[in-house]
């Protein structure tokens, strides 16, 4: 099961990458939950200074840009291997 | 390693090259090239003379399109409207490409949390004129402005400094640097940036000595922010990517606009009397800098759209000041950003922060009609 979340106020990047990253989740078909990080004290807590800020089980692996398809797609699938 | 990747889904432009590892490879395996790898030189020295050639031969097409193939009159309303458009489209766009790429590989070399730990702490006076400087090269979104904000207090880094960023980034941006310097040459350009620096270290340093922290929302004070690292080892395909990524967020999206006012300028261009704004815009209307600016401060953020049109009234009459301070307003000030804002900031900071902005900008716009 791979934890994915999206650090992010609901910006328009944001949102783009939570479809994004449910995208690459259907194509690989792997276990994963995706949800999306609202609090701006979990955010900064997380260290994330620039939104769209991207965790994968628990680790911030992407922060203030949205990760490509194919990025998205290797982040996870690495990830549902471990 | 470097290979070319067909997007899906929504991406309607060309196939984009996406810097990665193999998909075996675990993420922090990335290979770190120390030498940039030889194809990726090529690749982009040959991008780069197409890009020359295209940018070279851009005026004689446009008139053998109007002249020659649409039979047009060289002297006429239309011809010069067509020409016009037809000239400046693609040599805005390719301007456009070239700028917003390198851009987007200079900026892999700066990230929030670098600018942060350089500003931290600094004094005002210098931290204005870095934060100003830091902010032209700095990715910024103004939509993540909140978390920014409160990772610069965080940092110690004094409020004026911080405010000297939050206007510099916006303003002393790619598109309206490449707009200016297509459109009136790299003078104006070169002024806009310079005036544009110049308003954010000045605002950002009065808004410091106005000692406005009480306006700040108390709880800005109470996050704790966790580990800021930004260690992110990138190679230069890496690099290359995330410069052709800069190209499909930001060319991908300010083109219709780009195009759209090129139209309306061509057509201004065309068929408006020479000198028709010159009484309304000119620089005998000294109301014409306030109006402007008043103007620009609702507006948001189509700067790429509104400069063309500003091009055309500037060649019929209006004043370059009256000009460059509409559209510093439009750039620099937006609703969305003070709607973001207003969640770390109490209104009346955000008052004061507005008042500022705008003075400077007016008085940029008053000085320019004056000495030019």
């Amino acid at each position: 099961m791979v934890k994915i979340e999206v650090l992010g106020s609901g910006c328009a990047n944001c949102q783009r990458l939570e479809a994004l990253a449910r995208e690459a989740v259907a194509k690989l078909g792997v276990q994963a939950e995706v949800a999306h990080v609202t609090d701006i004290k979990e955010i900064m807590a997380r260290g994330v200074m620039a939104t769209p800020g991207l965790a994968v089980n628990g680790k911030v692996v992407s922060k203030g840009r949205v990760p490509s398809a194919a990025e998205l797609e290797i982040l996870i699938a690495d990830a549902s291997e471990l | 390693m470097f290979f070319w990747h067909n997007t899906s889904a929504n991406d309607d432009m060309v196939t984009q090259p996406v810097a990665c590892v193999a998909t075996s490879a675990k993420p922090g395996d990335r290979i770190k090239a120390r030498r940039p790898p030889l194809p990726l030189w090529v690749a982009l020295a040959a991008a780069a003379l197409v890009w020359v050639m295209a940018y070279l031969v851009l005026h004689p097409i446009a008139n053998a399109l109007t002249y020659d193939l649409l039979r047009l009159s060289r002297d006429g309303h239309l011809g010069s409207a067509v020409n016009f458009f037809l000239y400046d489209t693609p040599k805005v766009l390719l301007l456009l490409t070239g700028i917003v790429f390198l851009m987007g590989i200079i900026r892999t070399f700066f990230s929030p949390e670098s600018t942060r730990r350089l500003l931290g702490g600094r004094r005002e006076g210098v931290g204005n004129v870095a934060a100003a400087g830091l902010g032209i090269v700095t990715p910024f979104c103004s939509c993540s402005a909140v978390p920014l904000f409160i990772g610069f207090v965080e940092a110690g880094v004094p409020l004026g400094v911080t405010f000297s960023f939050l206007v510099s980034a916006p303003m002393v941006n790619e598109v309206a640097i490449v707009l200016l310097f297509g459109l009136f040459g790299w003078k104006t350009a070169a002024l806009y940036v310079g005036l544009g620096l110049a308003i954010a270290i000045v605002a950002g340093w009065v808004i410091g000595r106005l000692r406005l922290e009480r306006y700040v929302e108390p709880f800005v004070y109470e996050i704790a922010v966790g580990q800021l690292d930004a260690t992110e080892s990138l190679s230069w395909s890496d690099r290359t990517a995330r410069g052709i990524q800069a190209e499909r967020d930001i060319v991908g999206r300010v083109w219709p606009f780009v195009v759209a006012g090129i139209a309306v300028g061509a057509a201004i261009h065309g068929y408006v009397p020479q000198d028709a704004m010159a009484s309304i815009m000119g620089k005998g209307a000294w109301w014409s800098v306030p109006a402007a600016v008043l103007l620009g401060v609702p507006m948001y953020s189509n700067a790429a759209g509104i400069l063309p049109v500003i091009e055309a009234l500037i060649d019929k009459g209006a004043a370059l000041g009256t000009a460059l301070a509409f559209m510093m307003a439009v750039v620099a000030l937006s609703f969305p950003e003070m709607i973001i804002l207003r969640r770390v900031l109490r209104w009346q900071l955000i008052a004061v922060f507005i008042g500022v902005v705008a003075a400077g900008i007016m008085l940029v716009g008053f000085v320019f009609n004056l000495v030019f």
